[in-house]
């Protein structure tokens, strides 16, 4: 890589090029962000120009802090480069704070990335301690003896009122923070003590992460990374074990499950199931990861392997462990939710579905689709309405949604056809029974819709067919339509 | 599910046991025996050696491309037949299905005796996810009954699968029905094959159409000769297929078939 030659990233502000961001070499040579690119260019004649793109600079961030996964679920963005990792409780396992900090700096040194760090008790201090290259670690209660030698620009106040801190002879965050608050509010706002007292870590400002965290979360690291697809489902199975044990102290049962997969390289794979009921049998679970797997067309893209695997429950609900009663029904709601959840991982939820009626007289609203999972395994309710005893079907097995459109040619205006096309197919009428009036819904499709006069009527063959005439006959009027909606069995 | 609800479904379920054993015994033709389902305790149930087989595979083709729905009533109703109260069917559908004949309406699976709420709808995309969530599906020995429709004649729908089907449905007591909208009837491994037409239905009042009737063929039966042709009607009430009421009932001949050319009835009707 040509090193000498200086790069420079280039954005257009009011009109013309300005350096965005100045590369190592560029910043010796003088340039800074802010520079109009004719002026740099003047300066120098060999510069490299890149424009650019903050979805890219976007999506690296992104991919980062799903890397920083690894060190603890909690992980905010902060800005447009920043990252928050609250490490509560996570630190022993990288022996202590100062060694996950040189862990992580290291490995993002690693991966070809700049970054600088800092651990303290409080995020805006930390904030502020990590843009220099030091990697401080504040011990706990040392935030505001930390932060006292910094500049007031920490305190990422707006130009003009650190203009006005400066005028004042206020020059490092130690000149603010032993001085009475009330004046310090009433001159340059509450928001100037806010931050201060932010980043002094004596106030709390919690910080929120970017993913939602996980009740309970199991994982597994190795030194050497794994890619057969054999190893992964078997550690999935532990995992699943791990966290099932976990969801049973809290005597919860998990709604949906994430199983992540952190490649060497720093890349994340994510892959979710759900499930109908609370679930936390482990078998049942590392089946549907199973299912989900066996279904990507392009599975995992293991790379050179994965070095951490980690399984998390993310909706959780009470657990009912069931009983199996003298006929065993319990235990079949049970299996089929277990197929319910096995077909929805591999074909997709959406594609399992289950009846629910609609309060509508409209034939093609009537039958609402959902996926079975959202119903819960409990209770469904039976259909609303049921036939009579002994009345023939009066709605057909199958609706056309649109309905077909077809020719037909009737006898008197207002009765049923006696012979219609259908798909180029001619059929005569040998039976008919209707109208049966079904009125368009004006209060949700507003007026001006027309009355459907519906039939149901046999051909010479024995096909049974559902028909409507879309308004009817008069003078002042188009022609109305006949339309095929429905087949009878 | 409650344990009342449970209790009472289990009862419900001896009752109709007892019930079955009980009608079947009265006529003496044709009684479905252990393992067997009763279709209409009468001559399809003698051609099939007492009631058809449950646990297997079963093939149902249309006779021509305007019988797929009678084909898919055909199939709804011998799951009906064949599911114990209170269990789920499981209809696994390729999308073309849908385009073609138009998706399942939830009205029109009551007006079969089916509560919609108890069917899983499995819409997939190609035949050969059809097949595998059909394997699945089979496999499941909770579910009622098993209907599989991929459409036409894929290439990984042989002989195979059949068996595989055949082997899952043994194993798990849940009776598979193939529908095979689209597919020309050959030679397989399913315990019957039938082909199903739609029949003219025995008028109702006022020469209305009437209740959904098939003309069966048996096609190919593992244990005996094919059989057939019979025209049957469903019976939502009973969960049986009848003969129609045609044949129940004299009195409504006259009016069933007139030999009057189309014109003059017509002519009477507008009359009426």
């Amino acid at each position: 890589m040509p090193a000498e030659q200086p790069l420079v990233i280039v954005e257009k502000a009011k009109g013309a090029l300005v350096i965005a961001a100045p590369d190592a070499a560029a910043i010796d040579l003088g340039l800074a962000p802010g520079l109009s690119l004719a002026e740099a260019r003047a300066r120098l004649s060999d510069l490299v120009v890149a424009e650019h793109d903050p979805a890219a600079d976007d999506a690296l961030v992104e991919a980062i802090a799903d890397w920083c996964d690894r060190y603890t679920p909690l992980v905010a963005r902060h800005g447009a480069r920043g990252l928050m990792l609250d490490i509560t409780g996570v630190a022993h396992l990288f022996k202590g704070e100062a060694a996950l900090l040189d862990d992580l700096l290291t490995r993002l040194d690693g991966l070809g990335l700049t970054a600088f760090g800092a651990i303290a008790g409080a995020p805006a201090t930390a904030r502020a301690l990590a843009r220099s290259p030091r990697r401080t670690v504040v011990e706990p209660g040392r935030e505001a003896s930390a932060v006292r030698p910094l500049p007031i620009t920490a305190l990422g106040l707006d130009p003009a009122r650190l203009q006005a801190l400066a005028r004042a002879g206020l020059k490092t965050v130690g000149d603010l923070i032993d001085r009475p608050r009330a004046p310090l509010a009433a001159r340059f706002g509450a928001d100037c003590v806010e931050r201060l007292e932010r980043l002094a870590g004596i106030s709390e400002h919690p910080i929120s992460p970017r993913r939602p965290v996980p009740v309970a979360l199991a994982e597994r690291i190795f030194f050497q990374p794994i890619a057969l697809a054999s190893d992964i489902e078997a550690t999935l199975a532990r995992l699943a074990a791990d966290v099932a044990s976990l969801l049973e102290t809290r005597g919860e049962g998990g709604r949906s499950f994430e199983a992540s997969f952190y490649r060497v390289d720093g890349d994340v794979r994510r892959i979710t199931v759900a499930t109908a009921r609370p679930n936390r049998a482990p078998k049942a679970i590392a089946r549907l990861f199973h299912e989900k797997l066996d279904a990507l067309s392009d599975p995992l893209e293991a790379g050179f392997g994965f070095d951490l695997i980690r399984l998390g429950a993310f909706r959780t609900e009470p657990f009912v462990a069931a009983q199996a009663s003298l006929d065993g029904h319990a235990l079949d709601d049970e299996a089929v939710a277990d197929l319910v959840d096995r077909l929805g991982a591999r074909f997709g939820p959406e594609r399992v579905l289950g009846f629910v009626p609609e309060d509508t007289h409209i034939p093609e609203r009537r039958t609402r689709m959902v996926p079975v999972f959202t119903l819960g395994g409990e209770g469904r309710a039976s259909w609303d309405e049921l036939p009579a005893a002994g009345e023939p079907p009066l709605r057909p097995l199958s609706l056309f949604d649109p309905p077909e459109p077809v020719e037909a040619l009737g006898e008197v205006p207002d009765g049923p056809p006696l012979s219609f096309r259908w798909r180029r197919v001619l059929h005569q009428v040998a039976r008919a029974e209707g109208p049966e009036r079904i009125a368009p819904e004006w209060w949700r499709d507003g007026a001006g819709g027309l009355d459907r006069d519906y039939f149901r009527v046999e051909d010479r063959k024995g096909c049974r067919f559902w028909l409507y005439r879309e308004g009817f006959y008069a003078a002042d009027r188009p022609q109305p339509r006949w339309f095929l909606h429905g087949l009878f069995a | 599910m409650s344990t009342a609800k449970a209790t009472l479904s289990a009862l419900r379920q001896r009752i109709a046991a007892i019930e079955a054993t009980a009608e079947g015994a009265g006529d003496g033709l044709a009684v479905a025996g252990p393992g067997r389902i009763a279709l209409d305790r009468d001559q399809v149930d003698a051609a099939l050696g007492g009631g058809l087989v449950r646990g297997a595979l079963h093939e149902i083709h249309a006779a021509t491309g305007a019988d797929n729905i009678a084909a898919s009533g055909f199939s709804l109703a011998l799951a009906l037949a064949a599911a114990p109260a209170g269990r789920p069917i499981v209809w696994v559908r390729q999308d073309y299905a849908a385009q073609e004949g138009g998706g399942l309406h939830g009205d029109g699976l009551a007006a079969l005796g089916l509560d919609p709420a108890a069917l899983i709808l499995v819409k997939l995309r190609d035949p050969l996810a059809v097949l595998r969530a059909g394997g699945e599906a089979a496999r499941c020995g909770a579910l009622g009954a098993v209907i599989v429709e991929p459409w036409g004649e894929p290439k990984a729908l042989d002989l195979t699968v059949q068996r595989r089907f055949q082997l899952a449905a043994e194993a798990s007591g849940v009776t598979v029905f193939l529908l095979r909208p689209g597919a020309r009837p050959k030679p397989d491994g399913a315990e019957t094959r039938w082909q199903v037409a739609s029949g003219p239905a025995a008028p109702l009042a006022m020469n209305a159409p009437g209740h959904p009737t098939f003309d069966l063929t048996l096609l190919r039966h593992r244990h005996g000769p094919p059989g057939g042709p019979w025209r049957v009607e469903w019976n939502r009430d009973a969960k049986l297929f009848k003969p129609p009421a045609l044949l129940r009932d004299p009195a409504a001949v006259p009016r069933l078939e007139p030999a009057a050319p189309p014109a003059e009835r017509a002519l009477f009707r507008l009359a009426g």
